[in-house]
């Protein structure tokens, strides 16, 4: 086992990894930038290292400064986190060169679950299901119809420099096809200066469902179940599930076996995390593979009872897995909100700046997996997530009234949150019912929110009043008491006794 | 709510209208340590209120609890009630950009009315004087602080409170024309 692990990562999924280590009686070991010096995770840490200024290409980017602190402060191993440098394949050659071992799968199956197409071309080798069309360059108007009808309308046509919406559209019928690929071959030319469009089956209202796997390095590959993470605002998870609602037993098994499939076929160690899509007749399609510790990661320790950060570390050391396929067992319901400081009222805008005042839920059922604390500035130079709320319940009921119950609880003051948010989701009834998909959020935020509760604004002026009247009394302290005081300087009492008799 | 409502005698010693999410409210208070008195809409509640820390209030209004929380967001002050933000003003007759919303911008007429009850310490100007903008008009003593009114506006001082009088809130100190 490692005596020393550097935690090349900020924030919660820091403090999450410095825990594990502290359980496993590692040494966590934080690394920093400028801004981060007083930041959680350092403060948690055993021994921390200054890597550099805060923007993040010079300091958590920045693969020589963390390679020449791992080697300084003697960590056997390193772990990325999520983001920055972990799914960097070249990160964890540089690594294994260093004789530091990486967290994480081999830079071989980084690289093939890195690109779409070989990820693609690797998962058809195999049988895993992926959204039928083409990934490469429509030759002529003719040959799109070929595809389009042999997989079947609607159809989506792609720019293949694509993203952000540019060069896409919508095909529901065949005599659409021609203008609907002359329109986005145009477009995409015109925004992305390459014409290429591919076509794709689309898939209408999907929902968002991934699989968890972990695979020790003596090939043993174990799926961890599922969750539910179609509740997206601009691609950007905000609430995730398992199980997912809409996942039967059958369901669960089947894609359990293609994502462990899916691992294996690349060679995959440590935890990953195969994406897919899913139809309304529970069609499900290989969308990509993570491979690093998910952000969402905390909803399937509280299902199965185990420690991915954990398990990650112990595979890592070339420990065979502790459990086989039939000793995972799936227990209750959890829900896992993402907290961020960005503005529900303004677009969610990122609202970096000071936490005046915080207030942590607790009790039963709850977890939370925090970065910051009070009276820590939140830096406008990362990911502006906070913390990670995570209820379990023994049913989705329960574990929906546990979340919205501690959502209630939770108080971050100075800055602006997307607590409300959640308590918007919680209590909506389509949600409730688990009637989501991937459009559901946008759904959700076009309707009308606001609800007038004019008790509250009443208590809200009857406390505006009695701040006001606290603080003068407060500030008038000094002036109520007239009584000279020892330590005073003479010259002081002077002062004091000549106003007294002014007011007088 | 209702047992605990009563009618109102006209002995409250606070006296505030607050604006919150654009509607005015007259709040009426008298205090008794941590109890108080508390009229709001011609209508009387028993409120208790603790100060917990900086920016929290724990508030019991007729029996009902409330933690009442302010946090700064740039230099507006918001107030948290149920986890709603609320942007509450109370116009203060010591501020010139609060009686201006008052009088509304394009009066000339300013009356300057009394918020809390308190003496007049001292009268810089007399009746008929034309007085200038933010000039000093007169010193009132409240809550063991002394306040300087100002003139809101250029005019001629109409009415002028004497010197020594001891105001209620909403009392008329002085009118600029």
């Amino acid at each position: 086992m490692f005596n020393k692990i550097l935690i090349a990562n900020r924030g919660e999924i820091a403090v999450r990894i410095v825990r594990a280590c502290r359980e496993m009686g590692i040494t966590p070991t934080a690394v920093y930038s400028d801004v981060d010096r007083a930041a959680l995770h350092v403060r948690m840490a055993a021994e921390a290292y200054y890597i550099g200024p805060s923007p993040a290409l010079e300091s958590y980017l920045n693969i020589d400064r963390i390679l020449t602190v791992a080697k300084r402060c003697g960590a056997e191993a390193l772990h990325p986190g999520y983001g920055f440098l972990s799914e960097n394949s070249d990160f964890a050659e540089a690594c294994a060169i260093s004789g530091i071992k990486f967290i994480g799968p081999s830079p071989a199956s980084m690289k093939i679950m890195g690109s779409k197409t070989k990820a693609r071309q690797q998962m058809e080798k195999f049988g895993v299901p992926c959204v039928p069309g083409n990934s490469q360059a429509l030759q002529s108007p003719e040959q799109a119809k070929q595809i389009a009808d042999h997989i079947g309308y609607p159809v989506m046509l792609k720019a293949a420099a694509g993203g952000g919406g540019k060069g896409m559209r919508l095909v529901t019928e065949p005599q659409q096809l021609q203008a609907a690929l002359e329109a986005a071959q145009s477009e995409a030319l015109r925004a992305f200066g390459n014409g290429d469009v591919y076509i794709e089956k689309a898939i209408l209202n999907p929902r968002h469902i991934e699989v968890q796997i972990l695979a020790d390095e003596y090939g043993n590959t174990i799926h961890l179940g599922e969750r539910e993470c179609s509740i997206q605002r601009r691609h950007q998870k905000v609430l995730e599930e398992s199980p997912s609602a809409f996942v039967d037993e059958t369901l669960r098994r089947r894609m359990g076996e293609v994502a462990v499939r899916a691992a294996s076929s690349a060679g995959y160690t440590n935890a990953g995390t195969v994406e897919f899509l899913v139809d309304k007749d529970k069609n499900f399609y290989f969308l990509e593979m993570n491979t690093r510790l998910q952000v969402e990661h905390p909803v399937t320790e509280l299902v199965t009872g185990l420690d991915l950060v954990q398990s990650q570390i112990l595979i890592a050391a070339n420990e065979n897995l502790a459990l086989v396929q039939a000793d995972v067992e799936f227990r209750g319901h959890a829900i896992e909100c993402r907290i961020y400081a960005e503005d529900p009222g303004n677009q969610f805008f990122p609202s970096p700046g000071k936490i005046t005042l915080m207030r942590e839920p607790s009790g039963p059922g709850v977890r939370l997996d925090t970065g910051v604390y009070e009276g820590w500035t939140v830096p406008t130079d990362y990911d502006p997530l906070l913390a990670k709320l995570t209820a379990y319940g023994e049913s989705r009921d329960q574990a929906i009234s546990r979340s919205l119950r501690a959502v209630d609880e939770m108080f971050v003051g100075g800055i602006q949150t997307n607590l409300s948010l959640f308590r918007r989701i919680l209590s909506d009834p389509a949600f409730r019912a688990g009637k989501i998909d991937t459009g559901y959020l946008d759904r959700l935020l076009t309707s009308d929110a606001r609800i007038e509760n004019h008790e509250d604004a009443q208590v809200a002026a009857i406390a505006a009043v009695l701040f006001n009247v606290f603080e003068n009394e407060t500030q008038s302290v000094g002036t109520a008491n007239n009584g000279a005081r020892l330590s005073d300087s003479n010259w002081k009492r002077a002062a004091r006794i000549e106003s007294s008799n002014m007011e007088t | 709510m209702e047992a605990a409502r009563g009618k109102c005698p006209n002995a409250f010693n606070m006296i505030y209208n607050v604006s919150i999410g654009g509607r005015n409210l007259r709040i009426a208070l008298e205090r008794d340590g941590e109890e108080w008195k508390l009229e709001l809409n011609a209508v009387l509640f028993p409120l208790n209120a603790r100060p917990i820390r900086h920016g929290v209030i724990s508030l019991i209004v007729d029996s009902r609890v409330y933690e009442a929380k302010r946090d700064q967001l740039g230099n507006q002050a918001r107030l948290w009630i149920n986890n709603t933000p609320f942007i509450a003003e109370i116009p203060d007759p010591r501020s010139l950009t609060a009686r201006r919303s008052r009088t509304g911008a394009a009066s000339t007429t300013a009356k300057l009315l009394a918020s809390m009850p308190g003496k007049v310490l001292r009268v810089m100007v007399s009746a008929m004087d034309q007085v200038e903008v933010g000039q000093a008009l007169l010193v009132l003593e409240a809550m063991k602080m002394q306040n300087e009114i100002k003139s809101p506006n250029k005019g001629t001082v109409k009415h002028l409170i004497t010197e020594g009088t001891y105001v209620n809130a909403g009392d008329v100190l002085v009118i600029v024309e």
